[in-house]
């Protein structure tokens, strides 16, 4: 068996086992758990598809800082006690599951039968690609498109972020006492 | 010899459902957006798989903006949370519905 088959399984599995398990628990706190490791299973396909730089970002910015993040807002507001009713019952449920289902099945669907009729999943593209495949894509690539093609969308993301920095102040600022 | 994209395409259709699934039935704030980063996570492995696929580095730069993105939500609609459990003492979506006409 093809071995890199065999990592793929592994991880595949382990990731979308966590993500079901974030779905299921009834605690925020082992739900947060299981998505670190859905992303840490991510981060190792990241690696067999040969995105370093990504599987490394992945790690330090989602399983590191976001999901802290989560961590500090779930002990912060101590939701656990608060949770018990956290989901939907009866016939919601079953039809939510239902549509998720056939969601699913198109999704398959697009990605097993329809992608061979497009340009991207067509033989010439995978020609053309198989061309390219002897420069790999790594650190270096990715930095040279970043600050020359793509410099623009770059700057626009450091602008989002303060955004979003000015935003969460405003949102978290407490209003000034009316007595004081 | 490299898997085929399929294989990365499907698990990524799976994961995105799973998150749509979650969306769908948990009431919990908190549980909502964890769905919603793992929505963001399954296209990303959609982008890097392609980027693969095509030999371009493009997919992983895009992945590296709708992380920069990813956390930024992250933070304000951690913020909008912890404001309206200021308020309302809860984070059930479905009883924070003060906008329902």
């Amino acid at each position: 068996m093809n071995p890199e088959l065999i990592v793929f399984i592994i991880f595949g599995a382990v990731s979308i086992i966590g993500a079901i398990a974030v779905i299921s628990f009834r605690h925020p706190i082992y739900s947060a758990l299981s998505l670190i490791v859905t992303f840490f299973s991510q981060a190792g396909l990241f690696v067999l598809l040969g995105a370093h730089f990504v599987a490394a970002v992945q790690v330090i910015v989602y399983a590191g800082a976001i999901m802290v993040l989560f961590l500090f807002v779930i002990m912060l507001l101590n939701l656990g006690t608060l949770s018990a009713k956290g989901a939907l019952t009866g016939k919601l449920k079953g039809v939510a599951i239902i549509l998720g289902i056939l969601l699913a099945v198109e999704g398959v669907y697009i990605a097993v039968r329809a992608l061979n009729k497009t340009e991207v999943g067509s033989a010439e593209a995978a020609d053309a690609a198989a061309a390219l495949k002897d420069s790999p894509i790594d650190t270096y690539r990715i930095g040279e498109l970043l600050f020359s093609d793509y410099l623009l969308p770059f700057e626009v993301t450091s602008l989002i972020l303060l955004a979003a920095l000015i935003g969460v102040i405003v949102l978290v600022k407490r209003d000034k006492q009316p007595e004081n | 010899m490299s898997l085929p994209l399929e294989y990365y395409l499907v698990l990524s259709a799976l994961l995105f459902t799973i998150g749509v699934i979650g969306v769908l039935i948990r009431r919990n704030a908190i549980i909502i957006f964890m769905c919603i980063e793992l929505m963001l996570n399954a296209a990303n492995l959609a982008f890097v798989a392609f980027s693969r696929h095509l030999g371009q580095a493009e997919g992983q730069l895009f992945v590296f903006f709708v992380m920069a993105v990813a956390a930024a939500e992250v933070a304000i609609g951690l913020a909008i949370i912890v404001s309206v459990f200021k308020h309302r003492e809860t984070i059930n979506v479905d009883e924070v519905n003060s906008l329902k006409g």
